[in-house]
């Protein structure tokens, strides 16, 4: 049994001896470097670029300019290709532009034998550009006659409207109260730790290796094929080991680049190695929106109505454009499922940098909006805001609407429940009473979450295993998966372990993916993986085991059913005794002369239902008001993930998410000018990512469900933990000022002006105490 | 020594002499990485804000990414690839397996090293959980909130005390 099992990853020793290898670890020393010439404007268009001088420098190999890059434009989204001409994603981008769309966008790329080179050589390149006012502000993005950043689109990526539940005009004059907030959240960014890094060669005069640090490897080969207008079985993608990615790099953002680079050269490696100010701007962020809810309840605090408006900014190229507001959108419906819904959102260009997929992918916003206005309407008519939300959230056996399908496992009201008593809410509530005035306030505040795990009916959800019974009676494992450090491969090998019978330390998941190799599975992302490959992997097992059960049956001349795999060991079935060892049983498969063949089993699995997942942050908080800052004294997340795989990486995957959500809450926002579309902190001095000393204790709990269109019971956790720690801290500070901040983050100098507003502080800023 | 930017350097690379010819711009990173083939020492950053190239230079932690080659002349310097030793992990580095303070994995080496320095530095004495969060503060995880990582430093800590 080694699901649920508190088992080390299974590439642990791999990392703390630093003998992982990364895409930068195959360094080669005759590798060629590639480094973009990135504009100096946000809005604009190159009048003349002259690289004369800079292809002179000694070491430079070659300079490109949109000139020589093929007029094919690309959609980078790294989307399961779609069969439905509706459902495609944008394409536009070219390799290299002359229409300047964000500062930073990539004009050139100069390829030289070292960095230095090719930093020396950026400078010699002149350029001059034809400057149009950026547009920055929605406002200006949509006034009637502005620039198309894109032309014919209207600035608009996509829009769309559903409604759910009813009619929510109805429903909303039906209500005793109807409230309206608007709320907004800025662009964050990924900030994993290994930067963008891609290299490419070839291994003959028509195939091109990419190695990459991405989460989509298969996506990744097919969107080179469409880039460069040739066949997929001409690229192979390798993804090594990968030091995060976050939704970042299921973006295919350098592979075409360094493909083109090494067709371009003669088959030469070039690497293209971003700079973490590069990353920080010129690969991707999270969509900033800006949300209007009307919410519309009774006074026993039944909510009746919701009408959503979003506006979800996704900057220069569309990347995953109106996805996010799309799935944002559906995935938190299921929280509140009976009531009338009513969500309308638009995504828009703007000259700022590209927004793409970051965890949860338009969850954290939509749910932000969503929770501070429950809360609001909680407090409206002074009830609990447990109590009101244990009253409105979803239950097992309630249908989604969205989707219409029966809500199959459930557990909201005990994560609830277990947060309240582990936050200790009732107590506190007490005592914190006597803390709503003077300089050091506190107060509590909860927010919960729905989300999905995956992406199916939108797009397909398909996995892949592949697994070979060795020699020596262990069994290797192949999975098209990709393991960028949330653990799956280590799940994988425990889900194979509990269906084979075998002990985990005899199963090993082979680490790095390759398209030549690994089966089809589209990657990384929606937290899809665990859930989708599950039913994969059980399939595959299942059928090795009968495959090995059967081949004991052949050896010993005994009927089927005689026996069963225990450990290392077939025994007998009916009285457990030993009957030979797994690697007998191998040996013999492999080399008996006449009978048997290497004992494999593969299967490709397409899964067709989508698991809703569910949670809540509480959060516990001071509030310094001459400081203005916030203090967390205790935050507590609580999910339902069906069945938990491993206990310590699924806390380690909700310590990362409740991580990144403090800092979204707190501190992290790229600071755009809204004047130049400058951004004033590409880097991780000035972008406050939580150190070690900004974040508390992070407490979490699981109240395990069985989901039962799950492999082994599990359903998603990967992004989950991220939705809910800003609008929980957001409530809580609310709760300990009366002040509500609609806008993240909660930093400083944004509660310095809201508790001047607010009277907690005189007009010069001296605390009101 | 020096012609045309070049110089050779001496020093002790875990635990062994090493002569080097190194080109004087290049940071203790890029030798340690290019001509020794250390690849556990990462770039996430190249100007000292991420810790994930912290490497010790004479058991001081430093971020060998601003840190100039040629400084190291002389000098002893230790990576996580000299860590374990006849197939066995140190301390340090088990305590980050058995309390699973890694992920991605891209921060460990960096961490590894600064919790190295840190249970030397204070071997035997008591440390409080922010004297921890403190002394590791130079070093980003984005995957795990740090929180197993500190486990993994008090349980070398207390090991230490235990003994
Ligand atoms: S790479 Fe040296 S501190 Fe970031
Ligand atoms: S484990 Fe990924 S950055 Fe620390």
């Amino acid at each position: 049994m080694a699901v649920g099992k508190l088992v080390n990853r299974v590439d642990a020793v791999a990392k703390v001896t630093g003998r992982a290898e990364y895409t930068d670890d195959f360094y080669r020393p005759d590798m060629l470097v590639a480094k973009y010439f990135r504009s100096s404007i946000a809005h604009g268009r190159v009048k003349e670029i002259n690289v004369e001088k800079a292809r002179k420098l000694p070491g430079v190999e070659a300079i490109f300019t949109y000139e020589q890059v093929p007029r094919i434009k690309f959609a980078t989204a790294g989307h399961p290709f779609s069969m439905d001409p509706d459902h495609k994603d944008v394409a536009d981008r070219l390799l290299l532009t002359r229409n300047i769309r964000f500062m930073g966008d990539e004009i050139a790329i100069v390829v030289a034998e070292d960095e230095i080179v090719a930093n020396k050589a950026l400078k010699l390149i002149e350029v001059s550009y034809e400057e149009y006012k950026p547009l920055i502000h929605p406002d200006d993005i949509l006034k009637q006659g502005a620039r198309e950043i894109h032309q014919g689109s209207s600035n608009i990526v996509g829009e769309h409207r559903y409604e759910c539940g009813g009619k929510v005009d109805d429903a909303l004059k039906g209500a005793d109260y109807v409230i309206k907030g608007e709320y907004v959240t800025p662009m964050v960014q990924h900030c994993h730790i290994e930067n963008h890094i891609s290299f490419a060669y070839m291994d003959d005069l028509d195939r091109i290796v990419i190695v990459s640090s991405t989460q989509i490897p298969h996506i990744a080969r097919r969107i080179v094929g469409e880039a460069l207008d040739i066949p997929l079985s001409r690229v192979r993608v390798i993804k090594p080991f990968m030091g995060g990615g976050f939704g970042n790099k299921q973006d295919v953002v350098l592979e075409p680049m360094v493909a083109f680079l090494t067709l371009k050269l003669d088959g030469r490696a070039v690497q293209i190695n971003l700079s973490r100010e590069e990353c920080m701007t010129g690969t991707r962020t999270r969509h900033p929106f800006h949300v209007q809810v009307k919410t519309g309840f009774l006074k026993d605090g039944t909510m009746v109505a919701r009408k959503m408006d979003v506006l979800s900014v996704t900057g220069g190229y569309a990347s995953h454009g109106h996805s996010v507001a799309a799935a944002g959108g559906s995935k938190s419906s299921f929280l509140y499922p009976r009531m009338a819904i009513e969500y309308h959102a638009r995504t828009i260009y703007a000259n700022i940098p590209v927004a793409g997929a970051m965890r949860a992918y338009g969850s954290p916003q939509v749910i932000y909006a969503l929770e501070c206005a429950t809360e609001d309407a909680a407090r409206f008519i002074g009830m609990d805001p447990i109590e009101f939300r244990l009253k409105n959230i979803v239950r097992q056996g309630d249908v989604a609407q969205v989707t219409g399908k029966e809500i199959l496992s459930c557990g909201l009201s005990q994560c609830l429940l277990k947060g309240k008593e582990l936050i200790h809410w009732d107590r506190k509530k007490k005592e914190y009473e006597k803390y709503k005035t003077g300089p050091v306030r506190r107060g509590l505040g909860v927010a919960c979450f729905s989300y999905a795990s995956g992406t199916y009916p939108v797009c397909v959800e398909v996995a892949g295993v592949r697994l070979v019974l060795n020699q020596d009676g262990t069994v290797h494992v192949q999975v098209g998966a990709t393991e960028i450090g949330q653990g799956s491969d280590t799940v994988v090998a425990q889900m194979v372990a509990e269906t084979l019978g075998f002990p985990f330390e005899n199963v090993r998941v082979v680490q790095a993916q390759d398209t030549d190799v690994s089966p089809f599975d589209t990657g990384a992302y929606a937290s899809r993986q665990a859930y989708v490959v599950s039913n994969a992997v059980f399939r595959a097992a299942t059928s090795l085991r009968e495959k090995i059960l059967d081949y004991a049956c052949l050896m010993t001349g005994e009927k089927h059913g005689k026996f069963d795999i225990v450990e290392e060991n077939i025994v007998s079935a009916d009285s457990g005794k030993f009957v030979l060892t797994m690697k007998e049983l191998a040996v013999d498969s492999f080399y008996h002369k006449e009978r048997g063949g290497q004992l494999t089993s593969e299967v490709s699995h397409k899964t067709t239902t989508n698991a809703p997942v569910f949670g809540c942050t509480f959060v516990d908080v001071l509030v310094d008001i001459p400081l203005c800052k916030v203090k967390i004294n205790k935050i507590v997340n609580v999910h339902d993930s069906g069945v938990i795989l491993n206990p310590v990486q699924a806390g380690g995957q909700v310590h990362g998410g409740v991580s990144m959500g403090i800092g979204a809450a707190l501190s992290e926002e790229l600071l755009i000018d809204p004047e130049t579309g400058y951004i004033f902190n590409n880097n991780l001095l000035d972008y406050k990512v939580p150190t070690f000393i900004d974040l508390p204790e992070i407490n979490h709990e699981f109240v395990e469900t069985f989901e039962p269109t799950s492999g082994y019971g599990n359903k998603s956790l990967g992004e989950p933990p991220v939705i809910t720690p800003p609008p929980a801290i957001r409530n809580a500070v609310l709760d300990a000022t009366g002040v509500s901040i609609n806008t993240l983050p909660m930093s400083p100098h944004k509660l310095f002006a809201l508790f001047k507003k607010n009277g907690l502080m005189d007009p010069k800023g001296k605390a009101d105490v | 020594m020096t012609s045309h930017g070049f110089r050779e350097i001496t020093f002790s690379i875990n635990g062994k002499e090493k002569k080097l010819h190194i080109d004087v711009r290049k940071s203790l990173l890029e030798v340690l990485r290019e001509q020794l083939g250390l690849t556990s020492v990462k770039q996430g950053c190249a100007v000292g804000e991420c810790g994930a190239c912290s490497v010790l230079v004479d058991d001081v932690l430093i971020d060998s990414c601003i840190f100039l080659a040629v400084w190291a002349h002389g000098k002893k310097v230790r990576t996580v690839e000299g860590e374990a030793k006849n197939r066995k992990l140190s301390k340090v580095q088990q305590a980050y397996v058995d309390e699973g303070a890694v992920q991605c994995g891209f921060c460990t080496p960096g961490f590894i090293m600064a919790t190295t320095s840190f249970v030397e530095k204070h071997k035997g004495e008591k440390k409080t959980r922010e004297e921890i969060r403190k002394d590791h503060a130079g070093n980003l995880c984005r995957c795990t909130g740090y929180q197993n990582i500190l486990k993994a430093v008090e349980k070398c800590i207390n090991s230490d005390l235990v003994k």
